[in-house]
């Protein structure tokens, strides 16, 4: 382990120098903490690194020696299955003059070389060896010349996550109450497990916790998605489609908005559907293919045919997992600050594994359908809240004006409820999940945990 | 059934066959070969796609649509190449209903990625018509590239269109239309205008 100062020689460091309470109150969060490239420089090690971050799906690196690249805050990352079946998350940095070592997106690589000067690295991270060794009077064995790496990486249920803090809670610890809400997302599949598959790849100028701020949000659905629930309905062919439960009056519904602790919030929309087989599909808003599809599944599953059209509906659940994961529908989205005012987030579809034939050899079909119903969020609804996110970053230019409100539900009595185990429950649109996670934010931020990396030895 | 089910209500033909030929259909059929000289093909070739970038630039939507086939596919992959759309996700597949649904939504006036709407300006050069081994039916390549204007910004699209045309009279309809965008497997911002 090393301790690290990532930004040695700066003046001051950032925990110090902002007076956190200032910019987080009870109802309200200043407009630095989204503008600000000093805030955004502490969070890329406060918080990416600092706290358990989603890295990657072990769908995506089945087999020993397969690797996917990512970023972790800013820092690039290989996240690999090493010879041993190990999953490593490697600084993707070469030890001698910090080139890249790896530049595909995936792959499969029992070594990784760079290509500056040929220093080679076991997948371990370890260093294999350099050209013309004679030329060095020092010893290679030292652990300094191998590939840096996060020194937790862990996994739960096929989602890898890391972290640069030692100190860290087991991954399981850290994502508790949140854990069981996973398993329920993963278990409703054959098997239970997901396959990610390719990506539906947004953008936005603003950010990136505008996106998380919205994760949960059900104030917004009816406005900045009007357009979204108009199309899916505009054929009135049988229910309501898609989120219409928003339309008339959300807080009555039977859906519900937790925070679970950790920056981790919860949308439960699940409540108001019908809990029979067949209901979830019943709501599911036009794609292609979906009538001829429905009439083969029928025809080949008879009654079980419901199950399978349920996995092709989008699964009416938010689980939000801080700082950039978000489980949504059957999406797994994934937050990528780029800097202060620039996002990425990519909606990685996911399909379903039948390996023990649940669905009686009409997994293909499934997947046929389900790709469909996955590109209509991104397509028909996140464009525009991403534009919304856009608007507030310009909006935040206002430097006299410099509040952003989040007090929807706050002190309104009766209507937040707190469990024995500190979980919080409120209405569809209360924005207590995010008055908590700026409250988690603000511990992370004022005192940024003590950041290690690990090298081999 | 006693007629055939509209393509504007329900998706009927989007099937595996339409899938199987799909992904056969634009799967190595670039070849020197196949490659039509007649300039008078090509030179009406050209000027379809040309009167569809027109009719994009100025947003007459409901013009556009009518470029399509019944049965009609606007495909944009996710993926250089385009992979096979039962197993992936594109950037977006729409069939006639889902097409449009996606005019409709843009005419509600609460699309917010498009108020206000784009501005663009769209060249298509390159154009290569193809043979497909059925007769009436081409595939036609060309390049784009489309500077397109919103919200006080300016940015520029490029890549290469596949359509599949049908000889109708004198002129075509789309079957399909695969627009391959350079940056297909990148992060994009607001990609919410028609290509």
């Amino acid at each position: 382990m090393e301790d690290l100062k990532p930004r040695a020689g700066r003046p001051t460091d950032a925990a110090a120098s902002f007076d956190w309470d200032a910019l987080v109150h009870d109802d309200r969060v200043h407009r630095t903490i989204y503008t600000d490239p000093d805030i955004f420089a502490a969070e890329m090690t406060a918080i990416f690194g600092g706290t358990w971050t989603y890295l990657a799906h072990e769908s995506q690196i089945p087999e020993n020696h397969d690797f996917v690249t990512t970023l972790l805050g800013l820092r690039p990352i290989i996240v690999v299955r090493d010879a041993a079946g190990v999953i490593r998350a490697l600084f993707n940095r070469c030890a001698h003059r910090g080139a890249t070592v790896c530049r595909a997106a995936a792959g499969s690589a029992r070594v990784f070389q760079c290509p500056y000067h040929g220093w080679t690295y076991f997948n371990t991270g370890k260093l294999s060896g350099v050209p013309w060794p004679d030329g060095y009077a020092c010893d290679f064995d030292d652990a300094k010349y191998n590939l840096a790496q996060v020194p937790r990486v862990e996994s739960y249920r096929g989602f890898i996550f890391g972290t640069l803090n030692p100190d860290a809670a087991s991954l399981v610890d850290h994502l508790g109450p949140m854990a069981p809400i996973i398993d329920q997302w993963l278990d409703r599949h054959p098997g239970g497990r997901v396959r990610l598959c390719e990506a539906n790849r947004l953008k936005y100028k603003g950010n990136w916790k505008l996106a998380y701020d919205n994760s949960a949000d059900g104030y917004h659905v009816k406005f900045s998605h009007r357009s979204l629930l108009e199309m899916e309905n505009r054929l009135k062919v049988g229910n309501q489609k898609g989120m219409s439960f928003y339309k008339d009056a959300p807080d009555d519904a039977p859906m519900y908005v937790q925070y679970l602790g950790n920056g981790n919030h919860f949308k439960d929309k699940r409540p108001n559907i019908e809990p029979r087989p067949g209901a979830l599909w019943e709501i599911e808003g036009p794609h292609p293919g979906m009538e001829h599809f429905e009439e083969r599944l029928r025809e080949r599953l008879g009654e079980a045919a419901a199950r399978a059209l349920d996995l092709c509906a989008s699964e009416p659940v938010n689980i939000n997992i801080f700082p950039n994961l978000l489980i949504l529908g059957n999406h797994i989205q994934v937050l990528q600050p780029r800097a202060v005012d620039e996002t990425d987030t990519t909606w990685y579809g996911t399909a379903v594994v039948d390996d023990a034939n649940e669905l009686d050899g009409a997994v293909d079909d499934v997947n046929t359908l389900r790709m469909r119903a996955l590109e209509s969020f991104p397509n028909f609804g996140e464009v525009d809240d991403a534009v919304n996110f856009e608007e507030i970053q310009r909006g935040l230019m206002a430097e006299e004006d410099p509040w952003v409100y989040m007090h929807r539900g706050l002190d309104v009595p009766g209507r937040v409820k707190t469990d024995e185990n500190g979980v919080i429950t409120a209405p569809a649109t209360d924005e207590v999940f995010m008055r908590e996670t700026f409250k988690h934010w603000k511990r992370l931020m004022a005192s940024p945990p003590k950041l290690t990396i690990q090298r081999e030895t | 059934m006693s007629s055939a089910p509209d393509p504007k209500r329900t998706s009927h033909y989007v099937t595996d066959a339409f899938y199987d030929a799909l992904v056969r259909d634009f799967t190595d059929w670039q070849k020197d070969d196949a490659v039509l000289g007649d300039v008078g093909l090509r030179d009406s070739a050209r000027a379809f796609l040309e009167r569809e970038a027109r009719l994009l630039d100025r947003h007459l939507f409901a013009d556009w649509l009518e470029l399509f086939a019944g049965e009609c596919l606007y495909w944009v992959p996710a993926t250089p190449g385009g992979g096979d759309p039962r197993r992936e996700v594109a950037v977006c597949l729409d069939d006639r209903r889902r097409l449009e649904d996606r005019v409709f939504r843009m005419a509600t006036g609460f699309a917010w990625s498009q108020v206000p709407e784009s501005r663009t300006v769209r060249l298509v050069t390159n154009v290569e018509p193809f043979a497909t081994g059925t007769e009436g039916i081409f595939m036609v390549r060309s390049n784009f590239l489309i500077n397109e204007f919103r919200a006080g910004e300016s940015r520029s699209l490029a890549g290469w269109c596949g359509h599949r045309l049908r000889r109708v009279g004198d002129g075509f309809e789309i079957l399909v239309k695969q627009v391959n965008l350079m940056e297909c497997d990148q992060n994009l911002r607001n990609p919410s205008n028609i290509i």
